[in-house]
């Protein structure tokens, strides 16, 4: 479970301190889908790497599964990220240099699994995704749409209990953003907890759940039918 | 993530950059070939200059008498007394002089030394064909020469000598033995000269008394020894500290290995400065990747690598570099100096003392000049790291 309480981060420009985040609460349960929807600027990418724990608030409280994340060091937040959080970016964000096989495998390896483990599990991934016949591709042998299913398997691989999916169908043309999507509500339906940030209203419409940020605030958090 | 996993990784980074790796490594590769190779000069001159001396004889002292008059030189009898001292293994008084060989109408002019039976061990000068200079040869001053291969080669030709009869300085002389070849040293070629019995050549050069005594000490430990109680002797018998020279062939070696010693170093640190450079330009090259490489980082951090583990990654990517380098730069360094050495016939030796010095100085290179970018890059923030283009 996802708990902020207070969340607000603060970027100091020359003498002018700009609030990002002011002052945000929320709560997200274990297995919900959620859109996290607001004009470019309105603190949802910050807020979206506090709930991945890529950044940390300057001020309030962060709880994780119970347990208080926000005062951690970098490293610890590694650590956590790596257990339970997946990504998925917009622009994907695949090593280019390792194949598809291999950049599913990357936080598997940052995790210390043995590679016969390692194996089996981003082979796993990797056929959930629907790219078994692609794992030895590297990123620009591959489709826009397969690239990102490849990011989704590497989000996948390590069975994280959240996704964080920020505008996954951005790049994608409305043919692969529909397959990712199918994806994406399958590891929903799977028992995971998904955050979706996205500008899109379509893609937000397949959420539960829109919470909507405008300068830094919450202005709407609406379940949907 | 394992140390292997990631030197896989860094040598695929090295392959996707060809050029520029191997650039970032010529400068390691050259630091490193130049040590080798101006050390293993150094080291081969020191290694040449020492074995010559070392050919002398082991545990050598030579005694010269430089005063004149009669009271001046030392008796055959007084010399071979020594013997009963402590330490000492050999006594091979010499006498010197310039002589012309004939034989047949080829004649050859030549230095030639009188000694003993003794002489052979002291000065570590074996015969190759016949026999050396025995007791009987001294007391029956017997008329035997041994020729050393210069004189060989000019009066014989291809010849063998042994047995023929020469004429010295008109004397018919029998030829009972052919010298080893010992190459040419500081005092003149060895080769050069023909050795008879000592009482023979006294009459033959009629001088009395013996200037030149060669002294085998009994071990190296010894030699300190022997030279004090000979010098001691001398002063008594002299007393005149110039009258004499007792020199000490360990304390030469000491003195050519200091020499070439400090000639080494100065050579391995003059290329050293070069393997710095090489050290700097792997710096570069890794701030340059470390920048061109931020977002990698960032996502690599996203997905759960830690400080240590991007640490690791960089470090590891320049100690392949360093390396690599260092590897090549040996392989070079040896066929250089191999080469160098055959071409302008410089004595070179390449030990393993100095290869492992220079791989070991140029993967310390890659950890120290590693070390800044590889910080550098693990101290990336993640979501700025995410977010560079």
């Amino acid at each position: 479970m996802i708990k902020l309480v207070d969340i607000s981060k603060f970027y100091q420009t020359g003498s002018v301190s700009f609030a990002a985040l002011d002052k945000v609460s929320l709560n997200i349960e274990d297995g919900e889908l959620v859109a996290i929807m607001g004009p470019s600027g309105s603190g949802k990418s910050t807020l979206m790497n506090m709930i991945g724990l890529l950044d940390v608030p300057s001020e309030g409280r962060y709880f994780l599964d119970g347990k208080e994340v926000s005062k951690l060091f970098e490293d610890d937040l590694s650590e956590i990220r790596n257990k339970k959080i997946g990504f998925i970016f917009q622009s994907f964000n695949l090593l280019p240099r390792l194949n598809a096989f291999e950049n599913v495998e990357l936080p598997l390896i940052y995790r210390g699994m043995a590679a016969a483990e390692r194996r089996t599990r981003a082979e796993h991934a990797l056929e959930i995704v629907g790219l078994a016949d692609r794992m030895h591709h590297k990123p620009t042998e591959l489709s826009g749409g397969q690239q990102q299913r490849v990011a989704i398997a590497r989000a996948l691989a390590g069975e994280p209990p959240i996704i964080l999916a920020d505008e996954p169908t951005g790049n994608l043309d409305s043919q692969s953003g529909v397959e990712v999507m199918e994806i994406v509500r399958k590891l929903n339906h799977s028992g995971k907890t998904v955050i979706l940030i996205t500008h899109d209203m379509q893609i937000a419409q397949q959420a539960k759940r829109i919470i909507r940020i405008q300068d830094g605030r919450i202005v709407q958090d609406e379940e949907v039918a | 993530m394992g140390v292997w996993q990631i030197v896989k990784l860094a040598v695929k980074g090295i392959q996707a950059n060809k050029m520029r790796s191997f650039l970032t490594m010529l400068g390691v590769i050259i630091g490193v070939a130049a040590v080798i190779i101006l050390v293993s000069i150094g080291a081969g001159t020191s290694k040449s200059v020492t074995d010559r001396i070392e050919g002398m004889g082991s545990n050598l002292i030579s005694v010269n008498m430089r005063g004149s008059g009669s009271s001046a030189v030392l008796t055959y009898e007084e010399v071979m007394q020594w013997k009963e001292r402590t330490g000492i293994k050999g006594i091979a008084p010499v006498v010197n002089g310039s002589v012309s060989v004939k034989y047949g109408s080829n004649k050859y002019d030549t230095s030639l030394e009188g000694v003993n039976d003794e002489y052979r061990e002291v000065r570590n000068h074996n015969v190759q064909r016949g026999r050396f200079i025995i007791p009987a040869d001294i007391s029956f001053r017997q008329k035997v020469a041994l020729l050393g291969t210069e004189v060989s080669r000019q009066l014989f030709g291809t010849m063998n000598p042994v047995g023929e009869t020469v004429k010295i300085n008109g004397i018919n002389f029998k030829v009972v033995g052919l010298l080893e070849e010992k190459g040419s040293e500081s005092m003149g070629s060895n080769d050069d000269k023909v050795i008879i019995p000592f009482s023979t050549a006294e009459r033959l050069m009629t001088s009395i008394g013996v200037r030149n005594v060669y002294i085998q000490a009994e071990s190296p430990e010894m030699v300190e020894s022997v030279v004090a109680q000979i010098e001691n002797f001398l002063y008594r018998k002299t007393n005149d500290e110039e009258a004499y020279r007792v020199f000490n062939q360990a304390e030469m070696l000491s003195t050519v290995n200091q020499v070439t010693g400090m000639l080494t170093a100065m050579l391995g640190g003059i290329a050293s400065i070069s393997l710095l450079v090489g050290g700097i330009g792997i710096m570069n090259i890794m701030l340059v990747s470390v920048t061109e490489r931020t977002r990698e980082i960032g996502i690599r951090k996203a997905v759960g690598a830690k400080r240590r583990d991007i640490l690791r990654q960089f470090l590891i990517e320049a100690l392949v570099v360093s390396g690599t380098g260092g590897i090549i730069g040996i392989t070079l360094g040896i066929g250089g100096s191999r080469l160098l050495g055959s071409l302008m016939s410089i004595p070179t030796e390449v030990s393993l003392k100095v290869m492992g010095l220079a791989f070991g100085f140029s993967v310390l290179i890659g950890i120290i000049f590693g070390m800044y970018p590889a910080n550098k890059a693990a101290k990336l923030n993640p979501i700025e790291a995410l977010r560079f283009e």
